[in-house]
């Protein structure tokens, strides 16, 4: 095997930080998950967002009960499981985007059983030699994290945590305390999917939050119009969308890559 | 008979993390992480306050109708020939089954906690049936989740909540059963946590919910342990019950933990076998279940090599659940209790028996109870004694009768 001619694990993704902050904009992370509408299309869509000057990816593995999505990936995640995705399809799918040359960190996510299934230690070692720079589980809270915390920790690949606008001061030591790489703040009580509206407190939830802790904080849950990017700007060091890219995989790669483009152009 | 603070037992599991063992936690999303810290202290003050325990017992003996008895079966005794056979007589509970033991304790702690909507999931109905009496009682507003399937299947139960004033919510995904509707539950507490409470129908989910059900529900155990003493002269040889997410046998289980000489038998969904794939048998079959995380909680798991859930199959929709509450799992463990199962056949045969000889209709998932009742009880001596917890009536269940047995009635 050649020697990774990238950075990796968490340094890859505080560089990515870095970069965006130099720039004066918030990084741009979409959600996709492998396996829809099918392996290669799902292989051209996040390509295709690489291609389109994304900063990085919350590349999704299915599970039969998503119990933190709304509709839109429920039924893209229910479609690639149909479609026989496994956690291995997965690790296979960022293995062939390295292959392509594409560089953005990518962070695995999946909800914890299908992880537990494949062996924590042994998901964690294979996603790294994949390319995979780090996991988010939204089912796993810090403090049930702690097998999951220290492999990833041996291996240098962030573990991300979750904040939500309920999360009081004690929840937000804690994720500030365990988090590595980021710490994902959901920016509703909720679900995925799209919002027309972002809730109006945000700034409020976030000045909370970066009172106490130092780490990149990225936003998610219902952004989804390059209005709700520009706004992103300044206030977080970067935003997640999910069911809008899913949705518009419908009408192809195509419709995924010109979103992510208005959506990453909207920052600028 | 005297009623004791059967809430504060003081038991040795769960800890103050909510694991039994290896098995329990809170897996679940951030967002409700505070509501469970919320939940479990406003809990834990509830059953300290005299005022709570004292209308939660008021309500148990003059609108549930608690003690429930324990009856000798003894036409069913005879005809097997063996032990003799108790049946604690949860299906006279109002509403007819266990389920309100636990429906009317969470209802009361919702109204104390000033939150006026409940959540419910419901696969028999019996559950949702239990929390739209007990939200029509204290007058909350109450939204029961549901399964197509199980809407389909218990369909008397789908107007009674309706009759008692709950919304019935569908639930199309999945495999559109208790899984299904659990997680739509969850979500739906997700999405509305700060006003709503998720009153939980099991012995599962994350902690406080497996510790705070069994509380409830032991009091079938405590009222069965003096019963069956004043009945039959002393304890049972052996506990039986059914398990679904487990909250009727841990709340018979309960009460006899320390009574080393009282064996547990937990009873699961056989289906169509436990050598089929058409079962709901987590500890009958190792190699579709092995421990995992579903529901914010980790035991049992039937699932995929892949870490999918599988989905279930049993005649009775209270016990079609892919997990179990990690309780025990635990007891199963430390082989405190044991665990085996009756197939959707047995099953009926079972219902036909208890209906003909004792002229009680029992639920279908009481019936797998019944149902290793009359494969266990010819095997022990004369002066042995079976407790099995009879959870529900059969009412509900006739229309899925009627048609498995078409012909032969
Ligand atoms: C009568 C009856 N017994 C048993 C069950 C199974 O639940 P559990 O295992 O929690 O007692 C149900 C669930 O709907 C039920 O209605």
């Amino acid at each position: 095997m050649t020697a990774p001619t990238r950075t990796f694990g968490l340094e890859a993704i505080s560089q990515m930080f870095q970069q965006a902050e130099t720039e004066n904009r918030a990084a741009f992370l979409p959600y996709f998950p492998i396996g829809y509408p099918d392996y290669d299309a799902s292989i051209e869509a996040i390509a295709a967002m690489a291609d389109a000057g994304v900063d990085g990816f919350e590349i999704g593995i299915s599970f039969s009960d998503p119990l933190a999505d709304g509709p839109a990936i429920q039924v893209a995640t229910q479609k690639a499981l149909e479609n026989g995705t496994t956690v291995r399809t997965c690790l296979q799918a960022v293995r062939a985007l390295r292959e392509r040359g594409i560089t953005q960190p990518m962070l695995m996510m999946s909800y914890a059983n299908p992880l537990v299934a494949y062996g924590t230690e042994q998901f964690v070692l294979d996603a790294k030699a994949a390319g995979a720079d780090g996991l988010i589980v939204p089912d796993l809270p810090p403090e049930e994290a702690g097998y999951f915390a220290d492999v990833c920790a041996r291996e240098h690949m962030a573990l991300v945590f979750f904040l939500a606008p309920t999360s009081n001061d004690a929840r937000i030591k804690l994720a500030a305390e365990k988090a590595t790489g980021f710490i994902y703040v959901v920016s509703l009580t909720g679900i995925t999917g799209e919002r027309r509206d972002l809730s109006t407190d945000l700034s409020q939830i976030m000045a909370n939050i970066r009172r106490l802790t130092d780490t990149p904080l990225v936003l998610g849950f219902g952004i989804s119009t390059p209005e709700h990017a520009r706004m992103m700007n300044g206030l977080v060091n970067g935003f997640i969308v999910g069911s809008a890219l899913v949705r518009a995989a419908n009408q192809g790669t195509d419709a995924v890559s010109k979103l992510a483009q208005d959506l990453r152009n909207s920052l600028d | 008979m005297t009623m004791a603070n059967y809430l504060k037992q003081g038991a040795a599991v769960p800890d103050e993390r909510g694991y039994y063992g290896e098995f329990g936690g809170r897996f679940v999303p951030e967002t409700i992480i505070p509501a469970l810290d919320e939940l479990k202290a406003a809990y834990e003050q509830a059953v300290d306050d005299p005022a709570f325990v004292q209308e939660l017992m008021h309500l148990q003996r003059t609108y549930t109708g608690r003690p429930t008895p324990v009856t000798y079966a003894k036409r069913l005794t005879e005809h097997l020939g063996g032990a003799k056979i108790y049946l604690k007589r949860e299906d006279l509970a109002h509403t007819g089954a266990h389920k309100i033991n636990n429906a009317l304790g969470q209802a009361l702690l919702a109204k104390r906690m000033g939150k006026q909507r409940v959540i419910a999931e419901t696969g028999a109905g019996q559950h949702g049936v239990a929390s739209a009496t007990a939200a029509a009682l204290l007058g909350l507003d109450c939204h029961v989740y549901m399964g197509e399937v199980d809407i389909a299947r218990q369909q008397p139960n789908v107007f009674r909540m309706r009759l008692l004033g709950a919304e019935v919510i569908p639930v199309s995904s999945g495999s559109r059963t208790l899984k299904d509707a659990i997680n739509e539950a969850m979500r739906d507490w997700v999405t509305n946590v700060r006003s709503t409470f998720y009153l939980l129908g099991s012995a599962l989910g994350p902690h406080p919910y497996p510790k705070m059900v069994r509380d409830f529900q032991s009091v079938i155990g405590h009222e069965a342990r003096e019963q069956i003493q004043e009945e039959a002269g002393q304890l049972p040889d052996v506990c039986i019950a059914c398990v679904g997410g487990g909250s009727n046998a841990i709340g018979l289980f309960h009460a006899f933990r320390d009574d080393e000489n009282v064996d547990f038998i937990g009873v699961e969904a056989g289906g169509l076998g436990v050598d089929t794939d058409k079962h709901a048998a987590r500890f009958g079959d190792l190699s579709i279940s092995r421990p995992g995380i579903l529901h914010g909680t980790r035991s049992y798991v039937m699932q995929n090599e892949d870490g999918q859930i599988m989905e279930t199959h049993s005649i009775s929709a209270g016990l079609d659940y892919p997990s179990v509450g990690p309780e025990h799992a635990y007891l199963r463990s430390l082989e405190r209790a044991y665990y085996t199962s009756a197939t959707d056949e047995e099953t009926l045969e079972a219902f036909q028996a208890l209906s003909q000889l004792e002229g009680i209709i029992p639920a279908l998932e009481s019936s797998h109870a019944v149902a290793e009742v009359i494969k266990r009880a010819p095997t022990m001596s004369k002066d042995s004694v079976i407790l099995v917890n009879l959870s529900g009536r059969g009412d509900k269940d006739l229309d899925t009768v009627i048609k498995a047995l078409e012909g032969s009635l």
